[in-house]
């Protein structure tokens, strides 16, 4: 089953380390993860997305809390939670492959953000679902590199990840 | 004793001052390099601080992890960077297998030299993040206090464990002001909800063969009256796991000591036989369960613990009692039942009228009179009621948990979860620093070899401890293994030293006496407990002894091994 994990932890020295670490030595494998400091400069928040049953999606909220750093961690379920996923895309600007690769990126609501007459560079953003189409579209067209920022999610309505 | 608020100091001192300030009477340790600072603070407050010098880091931290159990105060170990800090891996590893409260206190290099492979630079707190609870690296002097603080309390709070601060030589050296605090105490822990009492009590209510089954999280916590009390109104039978050995007196009818893989046959029967099981600060380790998908299938269970992740880790439990064991425990006491199961009376006295029956046998077909039962009726028989028994690993340790008497808690140090080999003698002697009481250790001439440098240490601090070498000349417990699962193929587990254990412990300043018999080992036993300094006792046992019974790796109650296979010739 494919997981989103909300995690709140303090803003200090080695705490991405600790928190990775843990899902290496209990044998749980990352599929994408995101960090960034919050409104509140001492804390950061992690993303985790990876798959699992029942049994690993409990291990992992236990074995979460248990860090030292960790303050609160949340599953965040797909009903009732917002995700979003950002990539920046590098395809091969032809003749040929010009105005599909435009269109496709206007249908998706992407956006060309670099044009040279050799490569495009286009933004997108959504669900993982939706980007994940939008690479398989442009994938025969010329995928020269791809840069994925992984899931960040936020819980819908006032619900927050407690202190 | 407190000094005048905000004194300057430097964080060397702030180090020592803050462990007198949290109640450390004794620290273990090693001095390098990068901790000459903090030792030369040593120096300076050794009137209110004992340092245990020993031969080795890695003696050090078993030796802080021993005085830990011993008594249930927080171990300190100080060891210096690079190899002295990567010499305490072991000693760290195994107090997080077995929950043991611990602090080490390690040097490192100049700030300005972390990240540059320094001479002696190690990073030891990535090497140590997975077998520490927490760990710290201290950039600033302002912090350390704090930080030590810090560590006291996770080291002591809900689920205990070691914790370790790495502190560059240039934050020992700078200086602030030290504010001093008072001791910290643990974090209190989460009371378990009503409606959960509830279910377990009903659980308990509707059992006809219940079985209490207590482990590490429950020794040493003061529950032995509320377990026996619980027993008697349940009418159950009470277990345990090899950590929860000596927190209930094996003289209790309703105790039937260590279950698992090579648990006492009674105990292992009944907690398959039962219908309910009841594990108090237990982990349901593979060791205890052997093949999962066969344990306990005919038992509800229950599992009372502090620590959430441990709730349905190993196994699926029907009531997971989280928060503090003994508050739970004492919950369930008083709601549940007065209750009388005389059929589950019937049914255990059979099993250990056969226990009694395989044990005599086992006797009878035994080779020499160097029994191991024989060995300890007489260690049980001669030891101070209140001895301290430390081991190594192997064996002798299972002999040990299968046979030794003990009468209190917090008697006994050995390392259950790692398995760690060499880590007896250090722990002996952190035991006997710790209370003073006699304290025996029982290991194997495996395990011996490891660290048998700490005879120094043991010799220099007149700590009497007597050893109990069991020498086969083997590696006991591999060679176990080897006759029964792999054809008897003795691939390097035979030991073909020809140490002279008597001479290499008067070397050391001990004494020492090989015996081959069991009258000759009892004479030389007595004499052991009475000496004022550690005594070697060479005791030859025979290669082919077992331990029994034995519950393969993977195999369920069904494939319990319970005699020696007979000789083929």
């Amino acid at each position: 089953m494919r997981t989103v994990i909300a995690i709140y932890v303090e803003n200090k020295y080695g705490v991405l380390a600790r928190v990775a670490g843990l899902f290496m030595r209990k044998g749980f494998n990352i599929d994408s993860l995101t960090v960034g400091k919050t409104h509140d400069p001492d804390f950061s928040r992690i993303t985790i997305t990876l798959n699992g049953d029942d049994y690993v999606r409990t291990q992992i909220v236990n074995q979460l809390k248990k860090l030292h750093n960790v303050k609160a961690v949340k599953l965040l379920e797909p009903a009732t939670s917002v995700e979003r996923e950002l990539v920046l895309l590098k395809v091969k600007n032809t003749p040929q492959n010009r105005s599909e690769i435009m269109a496709a990126t206007e249908i998706y609501r992407a956006k060309i953000i670099d044009y040279t007459t050799e490569a495009m560079c286009v933004e997108i953003t959504g669900e993982s679902s939706k980007i994940n189409a939008f690479i398989k579209v442009m994938m025969p067209l010329g995928i020269i590199e791809i840069c994925r920022t992984g899931v960040v999610a936020l819980d819908r309505g006032t619900s927050i990840l407690e202190k | 004793m407190q000094k005048a608020h905000g004194e300057k100091m430097t964080g060397s001192r702030i180090i020592i001052e803050t462990l007198i300030e949290q109640g450390v009477t004794d620290v273990f340790g090693y001095p390098g390099g990068q901790v000459l600072n903090i030792y030369d603070e040593l120096y300076k407050a050794q009137k209110r601080i004992n340092h245990i010098l020993t031969a080795h880091e890695q003696g050090a931290s078993h030796a802080a992890d021993g005085y830990s159990r011993a008594t249930g105060k927080v171990g300190v170990v100080i060891s210096t960077s690079g190899p002295g800090a990567t010499n305490l891996v072991t000693g760290l590893a195994t107090a997080m297998l077995d929950s043991i409260p611990m602090v080490a206190i390690t040097g490192n290099v100049p700030t300005n030299l972390i990240g540059k492979d320094s001479f002696q630079e190690i990073n030891i707190t990535g090497i140590t993040l997975p077998i520490t609870k927490h760990n710290y690296f201290v950039t600033d002097v302002k912090e350390l206090a704090d930080v030590i603080r810090e560590a006291f309390q996770i080291a002591k709070s809900g689920r205990p464990g070691p914790v370790l601060i790495d502190v560059p030589k240039d934050v020992q050296v700078n200086e602030c002001e030290f504010i001093p605090h008072s001791v910290v105490e643990p974090l209190k822990q989460e009371i378990a909800d009503d409606e959960i009492i509830d279910q377990a009590v009903e659980l308990i209510n509707n059992a006809k063969r219940p079985y209490i089954y207590i482990g590490g999280g429950a020794a040493g916590r003061g529950m032995a009256d509320d377990v026996k009390a619980l027993a008697e109104k349940i009418d159950g039978y009470v277990g345990c796991t090899f950590m929860g050995l000596s927190a209930l007196p094996n003289s209790y009818d309703r105790f039937l000591g260590m279950q698992g893989m090579h648990g006492k046959y009674a105990s292992s029967m009944a907690n398959n036989d039962a219908d309910l099981v009841i594990g108090v600060g237990v982990r349901f380790n593979d060791r205890v369960t052997g093949n999962i998908k066969k344990y306990c299938n005919n038992a509800k269970i229950i599992q009372l613990d502090t620590d959430l992740s441990e709730i349905n880790k190993n196994v699926k439990v029907d009531v997971g009692v989280i928060g503090s064991i003994v508050s739970s425990f004492k919950r369930i006491l008083e709601r549940c039942d007065k209750q009388s199961h005389p059929e589950w009376h019937k049914t255990v006295d059979e099993y250990k009228a056969k226990e009694q029956q395989i044990l005599e046998e086992a006797d009878r077909l035994s080779k020499t009179d160097m029994t191991p039962k024989r060995i300890f009726d007489v260690i049980n028989r001669n030891k101070d009621a209140d001895a301290i028994i430390a081991t190594d690993v192997g064996q002798h340790q299972m002999w040990t948990a299968q046979y030794v008497d003990f009468e209190r808690p917090r008697r006994f140090a050995s390392s259950g979860g790692l398995g760690t080999m060499g880590y007896g003698l250090g722990a002996a002697i952190g035991a006997y620093v710790a209370t003073g009481d006699k304290t025996i250790l029982i290991t194997g001439d495996g395990s011996f070899g490891m660290n048998l440098n700490e005879l120094a240490t043991a010799v220099t601090y007149n700590a009497p401890i007597v050893i109990v070498l069991l020498n086969n000349g083997v590696l006991g417990m591999v060679r176990q293994w080897q006759t029964l699962l792999y054809g008897k193929r003795y691939s390097n587990s035979v030991l073909s030293n020809k140490t002279d254990y008597v001479k290499l412990a008067e070397a050391f300043g001990a004494k020492g006496k090989r015996v081959t018999n069991i009258k000759d080992f009892e004479a030389a036993f007595k004499e052991a407990m009475s000496q004022d300094k550690p005594y070697v006792i060479d005791t030859i046992i025979d290669i082919d002894e077992m331990v029994l019974p034995m519950i393969p790796p993977g195999g369920s109650i069904e494939n319990i091994v319970l005699t020696q296979p007979k000789e083929d010739k």
